[in-house]
């Protein structure tokens, strides 16, 4: 059983590598921006789903307010740049750090209430920061910021004319947010998380430390979507309140690790893969007209996969490998 | 400069509308927006009526509750501008279509969400949130993102003076009607034998099949009677309030809230949690800026379930 589960995640390391190589050389045979731009979305949204994973899939914390430490990523990385000019690096990682503590300091209370109260309390919590960054002046109020291009360079992190920097730091992004998901999962903490996913109370009971190893999960998940945030900011150089902190943005965060399968290493990633093309190209070819016919596309997709696959678009891959398995 | 000074100066520079801010509030502007607000709160309570009515049957959080709201208001735009039809008259007829269609959904959508033995919360979360995209959708493509408003109503714009306090009509029967509906869901839940029914199968829906309740049939009722009542509290807002595809949303968010202050599981607890709603948004809109009012509804969404983390009268 134990060399079964070290067979896997050796297999998984393996595969991931493969899909990772073959991912950076697609660029060299697409040299289509509109096609670049798509993919460059796809791996964001695979690392911020996959981050979102972590508290919500395995620790099972479900969170429907994240969209709150994409927007503090994207506004300190904006606000620390063009009000100070501190490198879009540095905003980055101030980011990342801002979004773990408050995540802390929220889960604080927050993790004391179950089911649908931490859900609205999550949606509520963002909101209530939409709703300040909305009426907050001086950091653009609804309007939002506009980052100035300062010329292209690798040092402030902005590309006027190509999309590949974006690209390959988005692919390691979304690595770096794989290999976190790959290396916990094993951990001390990984068994916690699905332990307190499970069973809260038997799991207090046999001494994890439920409310800490939930704050564990917050604080890293938090970290990673943050930095997701401050790369969204550099990469359309233009952020609005609605846009970054929205609620919207929270379901959609969530939703390829939801319809690819949650609390899987490999749902988000397959949802990201499946999902975000197909949003993109419904609204580019049927969603041109402004009419909503994207919108019902959408919409009917998320109803026929929830209802379809509730394990996620995974569970197809297992059903495969398992009716293999039995025909051995 | 000492650091203080600095960091008051920065605060003052970056915060400035929050700190400097001296709005004139007399004693007469208080109750003022206190009664407006009494009649707003009894209005969420009736648009978070069904949300709690169908969460205390089978434990399912519509999420496309905010859409039900908005198909009910295009229904009684369409009935005023077609048919001249006034909203008042239309609510009974929109309640009533609103009722098909939530059993529509029920038996189209949720029954099968209810049937996912893996991950069932995600499942009826994002089926039923899939469903509000289909619904925005469908309203943008057949009615345009036009902003639309009943005008020339019997009782829209009008007000009635009381003591000295002006109540906006509109509002004022969206109030009555939303104590009248909770009356009549009162004595429908404890006297008639559906009510009975629908009590018993909340309590164990497997149990019920043994004594000849269809559970289906009582699901696929409750999820009626749920739409029916955002049907009625929709037919009162398209009167004052501009209607378009996304109006739902905003609205959403408040009828949950409303419900989880109350407590899952407690119809009543939302006609209270409306109230409490209600006072709480007009009052922060007496202190902070107006686009602020909904961060005190939903700080003291937080206050309550910290102290009490099963909302006011809720039961688990």
């Amino acid at each position: 059983m134990d060399t079964q589960f070290a067979q896997r995640r050796r297999r998984d390391l393996i595969v991931a590598a493969c899909l990772a190589a073959i991912a950076a050389l697609v660029p060299l045979f697409v040299k289509d921006v509109y096609v670049q731009n798509i993919m460059v979305l796809t791996l964001m949204y695979a690392a911020l789903s996959q981050s979102w994973n972590i508290l919500s899939g395995y620790c099972g914390q479900i969170s429907l307010g994240h969209a709150l430490y994409f927007g503090l990523g994207a506004y300190t990385t904006a606000l620390l740049f063009t009000k100070f000019g501190v490198l879009p690096w540095f905003g980055m990682l101030a980011g990342g750090a801002i979004s773990a503590v408050i995540a802390m300091a929220l889960g604080y209370p927050c993790f004391r209430l179950r089911g649908h109260y931490f859900v609205i309390a999550t949606i509520v919590i963002a909101e209530i920061a939409l709703l300040l960054i909305q009426n907050w002046d001086w950091a653009g109020a609804a309007l939002g910021i506009d980052i100035p291009m300062r010329g292209d360079s690798w040092l402030k992190f902005q590309f006027a004319r190509s999309k590949l920097p974006y690209f390959y730091f988005a692919l390691t992004l979304a690595c770096i947010a794989w290999l976190v998901t790959w290396w916990l999962e094993d951990s001390k903490w990984g068994y916690w998380w699905r332990a307190v996913k499970d069973n809260p109370d038997a799991a207090e009971s046999l001494g994890v430390v439920v409310f800490n190893s939930k704050m564990g999960a917050a604080a890293v998940s938090a970290f990673l979507v943050a930095v997701g945030g401050s790369f969204y900011a550099q990469f359309v150089s233009y952020i609005d309140p609605e846009s970054v902190m929205g609620f919207q943005f929270s379901l959609l965060m969530a939703l390829p690790a939801v319809l690819g399968g949650i609390g899987t290493l490999w749902g988000p990633v397959l949802g990201a893969v499946i999902l975000i093309p197909l949003t993109e190209l419904t609204r580019a070819y049927v969603g041109g007209s402004g009419r909503g016919v994207d919108l019902i596309v959408y919409g009917a997709l998320i109803v026929a996969i929830s209802l379809a696959l509730p394990k996620g678009l995974v569970s197809v891959f297992s059903m495969l490998s398992g009716r293999k398995e039995a025909a051995r | 400069m000492h650091l203080w000074q600095w960091v008051l100066a920065f605060a003052r520079t970056t915060l400035g509308p929050y700190v400097d801010r001296g709005a004139a509030v007399t004693a007469e502007t208080i109750i003022q927006s206190l009664a407006s607000g009494l009649l707003m709160g009894l209005l969420y309570g009736l648009i978070a009526a069904g949300l709690a009515l169908i969460f205390g049957l089978m434990d399912v959080v519509n999420f496309a509750h905010g859409e039900f709201l908005m198909i009910a208001m295009y229904a009684t735009f369409f009935l005023f501008a077609f048919f001249a039809i006034d909203p008042l008259l239309a609510a009974p007829l929109v309640a009533a279509a609103l009722f098909v269609f939530g059993a529509v959904v029920y038996l189209l959508v949720v029954r099968f969400a209810m049937r996912a033995k893996a991950n069932a919360g995600m499942v009826q979360i994002f089926s039923t949130f899939g469903l509000a995209i289909v619904m925005r959708g469908l309203a943008q493509f057949f009615f345009t993102p036009d902003y639309r408003s009943v005008t020339n109503s019997w009782v829209g714009g009008k007000t009635i003076s009381i003591a000295g306090i002006y109540l906006p009509e509109p509002q004022l029967i969206g109030a009555m009607l939303s104590i009248a509906a909770f009356v009549a869901l009162y004595f429908f839940i404890n006297r008639t034998d559906f009510g009975r029914a629908l009590e018993a199968t909340r309590e164990d829906a497997g149990a019920v099949a043994l004594v000849g309740i269809d559970k289906n049939r009582v699901f696929a009722l409750g999820w009626g009677l749920g739409a029916a009542l955002v049907g009625l509290a929709g037919a009162i807002m398209a009167i004052f309030f501009y209607i378009y595809p996304d109006v739902g949303a905003s609205f959403a968010l408040i009828a949950y809230v409303t419900v989880a202050l109350g407590g899952f599981g407690s119809v009543f607890g939302a006609f209270a949690g409306g109230i409490i709603v209600g006072l709480v948004e007009a009052t922060t809109a007496l202190i902070l800026p107006p686009s602020l009012k909904s961060v005190g509804i939903y700080a003291v969404y937080l206050l309550v379930v910290f102290i009490r983390p099963r909302g006011l009268f809720g039961s688990m």
